[in-house]
């Protein structure tokens, strides 16, 4: 009995000890995995935490303003009231809605949107009911919020431009970020609001007007509620931009073009290429796209057969006409088949092979020498040229002045017209280059089409002493002046040449039997000389010629494109302006008066002297708005 | 030999109260107090809601602790089996008409309080093994005939938790009545088959399982599986702890724990949240705590003269263990999510009360280690 009491107290022992030891095997074990976690694990599991704990949300940069070249804002991030509505603060949400609804307009839309965002997200996170409030609506609210618990007014940013229409075209507009820039997987894109040049300027010069978005690091609980900021690193704002153009000479432009249906007009420094006006008219109110476009405005906009989305000054591509006269002037003079006296005699036709060209005047020229046969726009004359120089040496020289290419302006609505050569013919269309294609081509029809960015660029290197400028629209951006050429490469052709056809074009204007005559600026230091230029849409008919048809009486769309590229003051030149008017009948009775008045007006603000002012305070005051002015 | 032995047995009630073991009222205490700062960081530096109604209830069990640890430990003998029966009863009405919680019938409703008779019921069952073997002499134990009882007595409660189904606690039980009967002496051979057998009925076991319970196995060995989901509480719990590096994070500023991304930081996770916040040395000396209340539990086993005593001290040391370790193992992820409180620290009043009574009887083992106690 004692023994067995013995040998059951030493069994017990031993299992105990045996379990003892389990136990502290356990512990030595739990502490081993601790210290395993904390010590070896330790920076993965802080990482794994702060990743728990702290969201980085990106702040968005305000966008740098677009100035004119005189410091006159033509983009601005205006404020944009919000209503913000936090939902857990206020009791509920659909009676907050409905009291918010007695002081401002709200549709059932914005509420449904509101409910359903809601139901969507913790109740913590504050939704916008409405944006765009005015003045009245927010001190309404402000007044009243007391009553109105987790509502509040918040003050947001959006794009104005403040002279609508008259820079639609040039500083284009902004939109919403879409599916192919959140593709580009820039990070910035996901802010929400954010807003991307979409046309124009703003598209143009888009990393330099948006900036960098900085960061905050915010400590967030597991449901995503905000606790605290831990660090921020502020936004690289978007940098203001100076553009070329003049405010004022804009605005005027824009307004002189509205007397017609479709045109467009670009006025540039025939030394430097410094645009200082570029309009497109029908233009549109950019200012609606930043507000969001309600659908049917948007259908209106788009289907609108005077398609004022377009950028004509750059995009719309138009037969030069009568303007090309001069590159098929110069290309004789070069190539030794004309000099200044050579005569030609002008029937009104021009037969060749079995075909009969015609000239413009019915009745001929008569005799008419390289002077007047610009002056004049005899077409027979470059008929008899056309052939002997060719196609492709016109090409050639087309080329040299600026045509059938990009210029390389800023604008990526810019197109490249078209400069036709035997090749080009046989690439894009198959068959082989006839004589009497070089015929039309000589007065700038058939194939050939130009911008009128093209035309003023053209004239500009025509009468600078030949050289090959291009233009551009940015003139600073951040408060650094942006380096231009100052010089431009000397196209290869004779001085005395290009005087030839400055003085063809001079005489245009100032000559009696000159084309534009009639838009002579009568300021002598102001004198203007130029081309006109009528290019056709359709081919007249035989029986048209016969009955002696009058370009009034075609349909609107019928009728021929009007031309007219001028530069000024004629003596010396400094700048270069040329105008499209759409089916507006003749150059010398629809563009040419125009380009008067705008080099008129350009010479009067003479934007080329004044000095780029890069820097202006806001109390600087602003040219009147298109509606305030008169003309 | 004998009367010497009756008399230095029998103590007055003020000796008893002399000879307390305050040692182990003061590790119990001291633990508490662990609970009672985690859980006034857990309510982001706040008595309420936790702490200061866990304050209050460590309070009335530390009452009850010492009563328990005061009454004969011949009366428990006595009524060893009438509470196991007692128990089982309460088991079988919680079965029948418990509340809803956790999608599992655990609890009883007894004015204010909340009692889970599962948790009593791993107590009970080491009263009723000890008084058990207790009884059977030394050669009977090791006869295979005479653990046929016992182990019916392990398994009828066994098989009643795993109908709530309540999974955690029936191993627990199931384990701690194992550990009896290893204690009481039973043949090795069954430890080691049972083993064997508990091995190769798993993939068995498998299909009984629910589907929370598959989950929660599932997502054990692989918590990356789904980790907004199931794995959440695994992924998140050894997150925070490995964050709080050697010296923690500081008192209430465990992220994990106050952003809520820690599940359940007052109850089963609370150790998580205090290695987050006092770091590796908090948590080991969390665990030294522990382990100073294992040995104190060893040694009163030891020192008690009858086998009832014996058993009963170091199996309710062993239950206590077993709910350490597997509330720890599951929060560093060594073991899947079951479930169980961490006693004494957690937040929650039945398994503080079970621990209670635990250490009451362990104590009362210690104040009456050297009395006569009756055969059967």
């Amino acid at each position: 009995m004692k023994k067995d009491e013995e040998r059951r107290k030493k069994s017990f022992t031993r299992r105990a000890l045996f379990v003892g030891a389990l136990q502290g095997t356990i512990l030595g074990v739990l502490g081993g995995r601790l210290a395993w976690l904390q010590l070896a694990q330790g920076q993965r599991y802080k990482t794994l935490a702060d990743n728990n704990r702290i969201n980085v949300k990106m702040l968005a940069p305000s966008r740098g303003r677009i100035l004119d070249r005189a410091g006159v804002p033509l983009a601005i991030n205006d404020q944009n009231f919000r209503v913000i509505i936090i939902p857990e603060q206020t009791g509920n949400l659909e009676t907050a809605l409905s009291r918010l609804q007695k002081l401002v307009e709200l549709s059932q839309n914005d509420i449904r949107r509101v409910l359903t965002q809601a139901r969507r997200n913790p109740a913590f996170v504050p939704l916008e009911v409405r944006d765009n409030l005015k003045w009245e609506d927010v001190s309404k609210i402000e007044v009243n919020l007391p009553d109105l618990p987790g509502v509040s007014i918040d003050v947001g940013q959006i794009r104005t431009y403040p002279y609508n229409d008259v820079t639609a075209h040039l500083v284009g507009y902004v939109g919403a970020v879409s599916r192919a820039d959140l593709d580009s997987g820039d990070p910035m894109m996901r802010l929400p609001g954010l807003r991307v040049g979409r046309t124009g300027a703003e598209r143009a010069f888009e990393t330099l007007l948006r900036g960098k978005s900085g960061t905050a690091q915010v400590e967030v609980n597991a449901v995503g509620r905000e606790v605290r900021e831990l660090r921020r690193q502020p936004p690289h704002e978007g940098a203001d931009i100076n553009l070329t153009v003049d405010a004022d000479l804009q605005i005027y432009t824009q307004q002189r073009l509205a007397t017609e249906r479709c045109a467009s007009a670009v006025i540039m420094d025939v030394h430097k290429g410094t645009v200082y006006a570029l309009a497109s008219h029908p233009g549109f109110d950019p200012n609606l796209f930043t507000r969001g476009l309600p659908a049917e405005q948007w259908e209106k906009m788009s289907s609108d057969p005077g398609l004022p989305l377009n950028n004509r000054a750059v995009g719309g591509q138009y037969p030069p006409g009568s303007t090309f006269k001069m590159i098929t002037l110069l290309a004789a003079l070069e190539e030794g088949l004309v000099n200044r006296n050579t005569r030609y005699f002008c029937p009104g036709h021009y037969d060749f092979g079995d075909d009969r060209f015609h000239c413009w005047r019915r009745g001929g020229h008569g005799h008419v020498n390289a002077i007047t046969a610009l002056s004049e726009s005899c077409d027979v004359y470059y008929y008899k040229l056309a052939t002997e120089i060719g196609i492709n040496k016109l090409a050639a020289y087309a080329t040299m002045f600026g045509l059938g290419h990009r210029l390389g302006v800023e604008l990526d609505e810019e197109r490249p017209g078209l400069m036709p050569t035997r090749e080009w013919k046989r690439g894009h269309i198959g068959q082989a280059w006839q004589p009497g294609e070089t015929i039309v081509a000589s007065i700038g029809q058939g194939y050939i089409l130009s911008t009128p960015l093209q035309l003023a660029t053209m004239t500009a290197r025509l009468v600078n002493g030949g050289y090959a400028v291009t233009p551009h629209l940015l003139a600073a951006a951040g408060g650094q002046k942006t380096v231009h050429p100052e010089t431009f490469p000397k196209i290869p052709v004779k001085s005395a040449h290009l005087d030839i056809v400055m003085q063809g074009m001079n005489e245009t204007v100032l000559g009696r039997r000159g084309t534009a005559y009639g838009s002579r600026i009568e300021t002598e230091s102001m004198g203007m000389g130029g081309k006109t230029g009528t290019s056709q849409v359709r081919r007249i008919t035989r029986q048209q010629r016969e009955e002696g048809y009058r370009g009034e009486d075609l349909p609107w769309n019928h009728r021929h494109h009007a031309l007219f590229v001028g530069y000024a003051p004629y003596q010396n030149p400094r700048y270069s302006c040329a105008v499209v008017v759409e089916h507006g009948g003749s150059g010398s009775a629809a563009a040419a008066p125009i380009v008067r008045d705008l080099l008129t007006r350009a010479q009067e603000i003479d934007p080329a002297s004044q000095p780029l002012v890069i820097e202006r305070s806001e109390a600087a005051p602003m040219p009147a708005r298109p509606e305030e002015s008169s003309l | 030999m004998k009367g010497t032995i009756e008399i230095k047995g029998e103590l007055s009630l003020l000796q008893k109260i002399l000879h307390l073991n305050w040692g182990l009222v003061l590790l119990i205490t001291a633990l508490a107090c662990v609970g009672f700062v985690a859980l006034y960081s857990a309510a982001g530096g706040r008595l309420e809601p936790w702490a200061h109604q866990q304050m209050i209830r460590f309070g009335v069990f530390l009452v009850m602790m010492i009563v328990i640890a005061l009454i004969d430990i011949r009366i428990w003998h006595r009524f060893a089996y009438w509470l196991y029966a007692l128990g089982f009863l309460l088991l079988i009405v919680v079965e029948a008409m418990g509340h809803i919680g956790m999608g599992a019938q655990r609890w009883i409703s007894i004015g204010p309080l909340q009692i889970q008779p599962s948790e009593l019921m791993k107590i009970v069952v080491i009263m009723a093994l000890a008084r058990y073997f207790h009884a059977r002499a030394a050669d009977d134990t090791l006869r295979l005939g005479s653990l046929i009882l016992p182990a019916l007595m392990i398994a009828a409660p066994v098989g009643l938790v795993m109908l709530q189904p309540d999974l955690g606690t029936a191993a627990m039980i199931a384990l701690g009545g194992a550990a009896l009967l290893f204690m009481a002496g039973a043949p090795l051979w069954i430890f080691v088959s049972g083993v064997v057998a508990v091995g190769a009925s798993l993939p068995v076991a498998w299909h009984f399982l629910h589907d929370y319970q598959k989950q929660r196995v599932l997502t054990f060995f692989d918590p990356e599986r789904d980790p907004l989901g199931a794995g959440y509480h695994i992924m998140q719990s050894k997150i925070a702890l490995g964050s709080g590096g050697v010296s923690g994070k500081g008192f209430l500023q465990g992220s994990q724990s106050h952003l809520n991304f820690l599940p359940e930081k007052q109850t089963d996770f609370i150790f998580t949240l205090w290695a987050e916040e006092w770091g590796l040395l908090g948590g080991v000396a969390l665990l030294s705590l522990f382990g100073l209340v294992f040995i104190y539990g060893w040694w009163i086993s030891f020192r008690c003269r009858h086998l009832f005593g014996r058993l009963l001290a170091f199996g309710l040391m062993m239950n206590f263990a077993l709910y350490v370790f597997i509330n720890i193992a599951m929060v560093m992820g060594l073991i899947p999510v079951v479930g169980a409180p961490l006693p004494l620290i957690s937040y929650g009043g039945t398994a503080m009360m079970a621990a209670m009574i635990g250490f009451g009887l362990m104590m009362s083992c210690s104040l009456h280690r050297d009395v006569k106690m009756m055969r059967f």
